[in-house]
């Protein structure tokens, strides 16, 4: 499906998703924290989308915002789509869990949750996977400040 | 007289066991928390981050072109693959059309690294199974393919050969040459192989019903590369979004439907057969001409976000770049193939003893480097 | 019990011209069990060379060749080491049983040599219920692996104790009936008559179709016995690090080491004398020259050593269920029915008598 059919097909499911191009080649679509399940739920049940592979689950500091990038494929169809998620809250950001939905995201969002203290809700094991339990700060987050390991240029 | 109940007194407890950092089938410093009871694994849990030197970091902090040093540590048997990865989201970004001789060689080198790759896990495989002689076996031949590195960019294992707008450098001299001979020593050295392991009984019972992963799951988990294509899932990234010089070439997606680790043994055995038949198609006329674009000394990306997938020996290596158009990324993204994969090593193992999880594990290709960017 | 002392009667009547019959007769056997352990310590180290090099011949290597012409020297200079490490130890092993158990595993081996008839006149010790001997004397060395795991307090020593012990009370019964199977023909149990009946042949040509199938059957069963590839579940290094002996180090560790390689001969000599005719020559040509038994002997032997290093070097593993299976569906059914056949052939005098 091209991604204009995809933006067409998908603007009716939600009404406040904001769709961009700009910059990337594929469709962006920007997504509410409270609409990010039922979203990602539609977008994998549905027929015509069909997004049973998840193959990259980033996280993003923006400045200010937090966010996490979602960047799904259809192993059916073939078409790609880049879903975004952000927040403003920097000490408790929290977004829905999608692990029930890819099981990829399990180990996926356990990183991100070690490098930038995103959290997600309903996940079955959210902990530190490669820091220490007792490591202080989120050390992908911009304004993390670390003077003995960081080396800055 | 009284009566006595006597209780038995035998009950089975589960225990635990710490396999790793430091142990032989973890290949690498993996540490396992495994639930067991008697011999039956109950649970797996992954602890990582003993070597993670977090690359996502100091790509932030460096240029374009360092970024370009720092993955080849990532995944250390298919440098060559990662490097390009990094070059090809650069010069897609920069719009650059590179010259077909730097595809065709790109695609060569891959392929062989792809080879050298598979021959070490075929016999570090043989290893973990109990067949000490694959591995020397497959050191052999892995050793010709490293002299053909080192001979063309000074390098055996990591090698640093691509730059963003092209190659470092021109290939040797006597690259084709060699290249040529370690195909033909090649063909008659892999059915060697299918005669030491592959049709040995014991091997076979034991990677035959083992691990298995449905197509589904392999999906949802996220699984690549031969990983994947064992359980009949299409997943190879050089048929779906070829890159570089992969839609010139001809060649079959070794596909297997068991989803068992000997589905997944023969995907990578049939592997390296295809990609012989790549580098005969490509070797005999690789076309005359610059081995590099003009760049900018300083790179800047443009304003957007960049992602390409590549075909490494273990599967599909995603770069994820965002750029605000300065001459440092701002944030970069690494799919590793062996994070995924290693996520699923515990839906695979669970209910099989510990012989199953380590000959399992073996075919999952972990490169632990990969896993702790 | 009629025990014949044929290598001890030279040392002992030296002796007894010297000292009372007593002092003379302990000091005769002191003195063969010092020649037969020195003796055996140096096989044992040449053993562990010969599997390097056979090792490194099926790994396309060269194998140690620093040490000494062609690396004879090598194991001299390893056992040395060895001998000077430190012993580790774990805090909270059972240090009694730890300390104790190196010496079940050598002590059980070293034992089991005395019986072999090596030429006619070199046998320390020949009982008249040898093969019962060996049998038993052989399974005692489990019992020192499962201590060591045990005692170690490692759960990665304790898992491959628990295989050993699994695996040895398995493979015992195969090697026993298999044996068993042969003295049907010999009618003794006693080594040396053993080797007497097989002056009318060999007993695998004596027996022929099941004397092979139970040669087939000892070799596997006795692969196992030994914990060696491609039954080494007790060590797979792959998955146990070292197994039972992951907290031995130094001499300790060195006695387990030894005790397998002896253990691999003993196999192999029990198979020498009960299938292929102990120190007998083939065809009787070196008849005239009995002192070439040991040659025979040994040459046997090391062929059987060489065809289980073949088996160690080019086998996977198997796995523990997969063991068992082998043992109680296919090994042990076949050895039953093989006894029954090998009974009625000796009744009904079917075998083969040159």
């Amino acid at each position: 499906m091209t991604n204009e059919a995809l933006q067409n097909l998908i603007s009716n499911w939600i009404p406040e998703l904001e769709f961009s191009e700009e910059g990337s080649q594929f469709l962006n679509i920007l997504v509410t924290p409270e609409h990010l399940h039922q979203l990602m739920t539609d977008l994998k049940t549905n027929n015509e989308t069909s997004f049973d592979y998840l193959f990259c689950l980033s996280g993003v500091d923006w400045q200010p915002e937090l966010g996490v990038v979602y960047h799904l494929e259809s192993t059916t169809h073939r078409h790609s789509i880049v879903v975004k998620v952000k927040t403003d809250d920097r000490e408790n950001p929290m977004f829905d869990s999608v692990c029930d939905i890819w099981k990829t995201a399990e180990f996926h969002e356990r990183e991100v949750f070690d490098f930038f203290g995103i959290k997600f809700k309903n996940h079955p094991n959210l902990k530190r996977l490669f820091l220490t339990d007792e490591w202080e700060g989120f050390p992908l987050r911009k304004d993390y400040e670390d003077d003995i390991n960081m080396v800055i240029k | 007289m009284e009566t006595t109940v006597v209780k038995s007194n035998f009950k089975s407890e589960e225990y635990f066991i710490n396999m790793g950092p430091q142990h032989p089938a973890t290949h690498g410093v993996l540490r396992l928390l495994l639930t067991i009871d008697g011999e039956i694994i109950k649970k797996i849990e992954p602890d990582l981050g003993y070597i993670h030197r977090s690359i996502e970091k100091m790509c932030e902090r460096d240029s374009y072109q360092q970024i370009v040093h720092l993955t080849d540590r990532m995944d250390y048997l298919s440098s060559h693959i990662n490097n390009e990865a990094v070059c090809l989201t650069v010069e897609n970004a920069l719009q650059l059309e590179l010259p077909d001789r730097v595809k065709v060689v790109r695609t060569i080198l891959s392929e062989l690294t792809r080879i050298a790759s598979h021959c070490l896990w075929w016999g570090v495989m043989g290893m973990d199974v109990g067949a000490l002689t694959t591995y020397f076996y497959g050191f052999r031949d892995r050793e010709m393919i490293n002299d053909i590195f080192e001979e063309t960019c000074g390098a055996r294992l990591t090698m640093n050969y691509n730059i963003p707008g092209g190659l470092m450098f021109d290939i040797h001299p006597n690259f084709v040459k060699r290249t040529k001979e370690f195909i033909a020593h090649f063909k008659t050295k892999l059915p060697e192989y299918d005669t030491l392991l592959t049709g040995n009984v014991i091997f076979q019972k034991r990677m035959k019903g083992v691990g298995i992963l449905s197509k589904e799951d392999a999906i949802s988990f996220g699984a690549s590369g031969p990983v994947g294509r064992g359980s009949g899932y299409s997943c190879d990234v050089r048929k779906h979004h070829p890159y570089s010089a992969y839609d010139k070439v001809t060649f079959n997606e070794a596909l297997k439907p068991d989803g068992d680790s000997f589905a997944r043994y023969q995907v990578r055995i049939q592997e390296m057969w295809e990609s012989m038949n790549i580098i005969e198609q490509l070797i005999d006329n690789i076309p005359e001409g610059d081995v590099q674009v003009a760049t900018n000394a300083v790179i800047k990306l443009p304003k957007g976000e960049f992602y390409q997938k590549v075909e490494t020996a273990r599967g599909e290596l995603g770069v994820y770049i965002i750029s605000t158009g300065t001459k440092n990324p701002y944030r970069v993204k690494f799919r590793s193939p062996g994070f995924s994969n290693l996520s699923l090593l515990n839906h695979i193992a669970v209910g099989g003893k510990i012989g199953d999880l380590v000959a399992s594990m073996a075919t999952l290709d972990l490169v632990i480097p990969d896993i702790d960017r | 019990m009629n025990i014949s002392l044929n290598i001890t009667e030279t040392i002992q009547d030296w002796l007894m011209s010297m000292m009372p019959e007593g002092v003379a007769s302990i000091a005769a056997m002191v003195s063969v069990a010092l020649i037969y352990l020195i003796i055996f310590a140096v096989a044992g180290l040449y053993l562990v060379l010969l599997e390097r090099k056979v090792a490194a011949w099926f790994q396309l290597r060269i194998g140690p060749n620093r040490v000494g012409y062609w690396g004879l020297l090598q194991t001299m200079a390893d056992a040395l080491k060895l001998v000077s490490k430190e012993l580790t130890g774990t805090v909270k092993a059972d240090k009694f049983l730890y300390n104790l158990a190196p010496y079940f595993v050598i002590i059980s081996s070293l034992m089991a040599l005395a019986v072999f008839p090596f030429t006619k006149e070199f046998q320390a010790f020949d009982i008249n219920i040898g093969i019962f001997f060996l049998i038993a004397i052989s399974s005692v060395g489990v019992i020192g692996i499962l201590l060591a795991g045990w005692s170690s307090n490692n759960k990665f020593a304790l898992i491959g104790a628990m295989r050993s012990g699994v695996q040895t009370i398995s493979y015992e019964l195969s090697v026993g009936l298999s044996l068993l199977t042969m003295v049907l023909l010999t009618g003794s149990l006693q080594l040396s008559e053993i080797v007497e009946s097989q002056k009318e042949g060999w007993l695998i040509l004596q027996g022929h179709v099941p004397a092979i199938i139970a040669f087939m059957v000892y070799m596997i069963a006795g692969t196992a016995e030994t914990n060696r590839a491609p039954f080494d579940m007790v060590e797979a290094e792959s998955e146990l690090g070292a197994g039972f002996h992951t907290e031995y180090s130094g001499m300790k560790f060195a006695y387990f080491f030894l005790a397998e390689f002896i253990n691999m001969f003993i196999i192999a000599a029990i198979a020498t004398t009960v299938f292929f005719g102990a120190w007998l020559s083939p065809f009787g040509i070196t008849e005239s020259l009995p002192w070439l038994g040991v040659f025979w002997f040994l040459g046997k032997t090391i062929v059987l050593v060489f065809l289980m290093m073949w088996f160690r070097w080019t086998f996977p593993r198997l796995r523990v269920d997969q063991l068992l299976t082998l043992e109680w569906k296919y090994l042990l059914p076949i050895n039953l029915v093989n006894i029954v056949i090998m009974a009625v052939m000796v009744w009904l005098n079917l075998t083969i008598k040159f």
